[in-house]
């Protein structure tokens, strides 16, 4: 058979994960539709499916949006429900899309699909210029640490694509964002999502725009930095003990990487118990390895013979994290019933599981305005919040903003046993 | 690419084994379903790499429809065998002679949505709290909505409206007596990345992947293998082809496709190529747009 698909190049991609904002009527099933769609990622059989639906549903183009319908309620009744996850693949790069539903009820979605990414999509529609739903997306997308948001003035078609429109919404939103998050990484792109303008392919309209379609954005943000390098992090999930005869005496340290590097004969301490010890081998299936670093899942042995278990942290023995049982928390609040100060919950924090009880609410972020409203101690679904808890036993924390898996935390109601909150530890 | 950025599919490995780590972490009993299926063998490789150079710690769980190709089954015994694993059969057999399921009827009956039952019922007997699979959000509309952790009511059910938040990498496996998790560690995984995977780590397939001879009948846009149980339509008739599975499933539900492709460089090609979705060959797809969906709320795979 002939060989067209190279394999080699294949195995050589890097992945980007990047999550999307937008309104209802923004286009963003239509700009996610597209993406797949000119990219080649739609098969034959999804095709014709979404070819008989628009049919149906009486569209006298094709339905791009259709391609992201999931559930038989979301078709019914043209909604997003949850998050989403699609898959595209250019010969660089693999993408994965959280596509997540942008209404103000739907926070909670938007920031679970924030979570784990890179980069953050954030539409704005040019008939609309910035409005308090554009500052809402991008503030989740930068709270959420997503180091990279690209700004998509979308439907430049409806506004004969000139180039005044998109300076003065980029005028705008750089006046909003230099006072609320300056320093982020920002791109701005004008397109059309339903004609495919700048998203895929160059827009012929918009010859004055010469930075680069959407897809050649995602395909060469820099993604390399986006985790914490510089402090050796590992959290313990679980201990190896073969306990067969060929690996006797044989204890390792399961877990994945959280930040730094790691080698063996790296001078560690063990967390919490303050054991100083020395890292003798960081094993995987394949074999040791010399050096590890985040993400990978590896098996550290130690030295010394200490008493290591899930919720343990290794550290580099020079650069300790945060110990304590007093933390300072953004949260966004997750569901229909509200926090409840002095309320106790289960609180995960990367491979440890505690409890808390919560001591205050420093505030209640209007999340539109960006106003910081201490009056107010109620936190329901959906409200961004400064909080104050107390844990059972020390938490081993950075901050959210040096590095995002040892910075974050949720809390769970131990009547009903939901995730009720995702917290980011200032 | 810098030095210190993991290729995709070695994040991609690295998330699945810390998923697979998380489970062996937080259940009691943990499960792994096994189908014979490229994605739970690619399962079980990532099992073995997450707790070298201890055993996998959790059983293997086919759910057995009677309809297997004997390929499968074949191949599921070796591969318990040479991996020292314990293997837990569910018989549908068993779940409809005891009247727990009742056998469908006419040409397009299938034991496929059967499972379901002889899946809760082992699940229930054993007590598992936590059943891995190997369902990607690529194959299908309602698995694009699925979290890692999937939490399943005392009766198996899933609300895919009302799921747990899943936030970073901290899964929530808490539950109450009863309930339990399906836990899906390659689902951001497509079907070329299983395929990739295959091929860079040398993982051993059952041999209906690659092509052979074999009877088949063509209905509706799919070629089925021809056997005793699948009865035929006026007009349908038997012819022999070469062909190769795309997925495997039991023998009622595969599409097998015509294909000469023999190893896995060449299914590669084959794949990269196609402009067909993986299950666009099930058969047990085509019952509705909301097929998947369904079965799925019920407690199917």
């Amino acid at each position: 058979m002939e060989q067209t698909f190279s394999s080699k190049a294949y195995l050589n991609m890097e992945l980007l994960r990047f999550t999307t904002a937008g309104s209802v009527d923004d286009g963003k099933s239509t700009l996610i539709g597209r993406l797949l769609y000119d990219s080649k990622s739609i098969f034959e059989d999804q095709l014709d499916a979404v070819r008989r639906a628009s049919v149906q549903k009486g569209s006298e183009h094709l339905n791009l949006a259709l391609f992201t319908d999931g559930l038989r309620a979301e078709r019914e009744q043209g909604i997003t429900i949850d998050v989403a996850y699609r898959y595209f693949a250019t010969p660089n790069r693999k993408f994965i899309i959280a596509d997540t539903p942008g209404h103000i009820q739907y926070t909670r979605n938007m920031v679970t699909g924030a979570s784990t990414a890179n980069a953050a999509i954030v539409l704005i529609d040019a008939r609309n210029g910035v409005t308090e739903q554009t500052h809402r997306h991008s503030y989740l997308a930068y709270l959420l640490g997503i180091p990279h948001i690209v700004i998509c003035i979308n439907k430049m078609d409806l506004m004969d694509y000139q180039q005044e429109v998109f300076e003065k919404i980029k005028q705008d939103f750089n006046v909003f964002a230099s006072q609320v998050f300056p320093g982020e990484d920002l791109r701005f792109i004008p397109i059309s999502a339903l004609n495919g303008d700048n998203v895929v392919t160059p827009s012929q309209k918009m010859d004055w725009f010469t930075e680069g379609t959407l897809l050649r954005v995602l395909e060469t943000i820099p993604i390399s930095n986006d985790h914490d390098m510089i402090h050796p992090r590992f959290p313990v999930q679980c201990v190896i003990r073969p306990e067969s005869n060929e690996f006797h005496d044989y204890r390792g340290y399961a877990g994945r990487i959280a930040g730094g590097f790691f080698h063996p004969g790296d001078r560690v301490m063990i967390l919490p118990s303050r054991i100083p010890s020395s890292i003798a081998s960081v094993d995987t299936f394949n074999g040791p390895v010399a050096e590890a670093h985040p993400p990978m899942s590896v098996t550290l042995t130690i030295n010394d013979d200490i008493d290591i278990s899930r919720g343990d942290m290794i550290v580099a023995e020079n650069d300790l994290p945060n110990m304590g049982c007093d933390i300072t928390t953004m949260i966004c609040w997750m569901n229909p019933k509200p926090l409840q100060i002095k309320g106790k919950y289960a609180l995960k924090h990367t491979t440890k599981d505690v409890h808390c009880q919560v001591m205050d609410v420093d505030y209640v972020l209007n999340i539109s305005t960006l106003e910081k409203i201490s009056t107010v101690k109620t936190v329901k679904m959906n409200d961004i919040a400064r909080i104050q808890l107390r844990t059972s036993k020390p938490l081993l924390y950075d901050s959210y903003a040096i590095n995002r898996i040892t910075g974050s935390l949720i809390l769970i109601d131990e009547a009903s046993n939901e995730t009720v909150a995702a917290g980011m530890i200032i | 690419m810098s030095d210190y950025q993991l290729t995709h599919l070695k994040e991609l490995e690295s998330e699945a084994i810390y998923i697979l780590r998380e489970v062996a972490a937080q259940f009691e009993r943990p499960v792994l379903l096994f189908s014979g299926g490229k994605d739970s063998i690619v399962l079980v490789h990532l099992s073995r790499k997450a707790f070298h150079p201890a055993k996998i710690p959790f059983p293997l769980l086919h759910i057995d429809t009677g309809h297997n190709f004997t390929e499968t089954l074949l191949f599921r015994d070796t591969l318990i065998n040479k991996f020292n694993a314990r293997l837990i059969v569910g018989s549908v057999q068993e779940s409809i002679d005891s009247g727990r399921a009742v056998e469908e009827h006419g040409y397009d009956a299938s034991r496929n949505v059967l499972q379901t039952v002889t899946l809760l019922d082992t699940i229930e007997k054993n007590k598992f709290d936590a059943a891995i699979g190997g369902a990607r959000r690529d194959e299908e509309k309602a698995r694009a909505k699925e979290r890692f952790f999937s939490h399943r009511d005392e009766f198996g059910q899933w609300d895919p409206k009302n799921q747990r938040p899943e936030l970073w990498y901290i899964f929530n496996g808490k539950k109450r007596m009863g309930e339990h998790f399906r836990v899906f560690p390659i689902s951001n995984w497509t079907e070329m990345d299983v395929w990739q995977y295959i091929l860079a780590e040398s993982i051993e397939l059952p041999s209906i992947y690659f092509t052979h001879e074999r009877n088949v009948f063509y209905r509706d846009g799919v070629w089925l293998a021809a056997a005793p149980f699948m009865k035929m339509k006026p007009g349908e008739r038997i012819e022999y082809k070469r062909v190769r599975c795309r997925t495997v499933g039991d023998i009622s539900c595969t599409g097998l496709t015509l294909s000469t492709a023999d190893t896995v460089e060449d299914i590669i090609q084959e794949i990269a190529a196609t402009r067909v979705t993986e299950r666009g060959g099930r058969y047990d797809d085509k019952r509705s747009d909301a097929a998947m969906e369904d079965r799925k709320k019920e407690g199917y795979f």
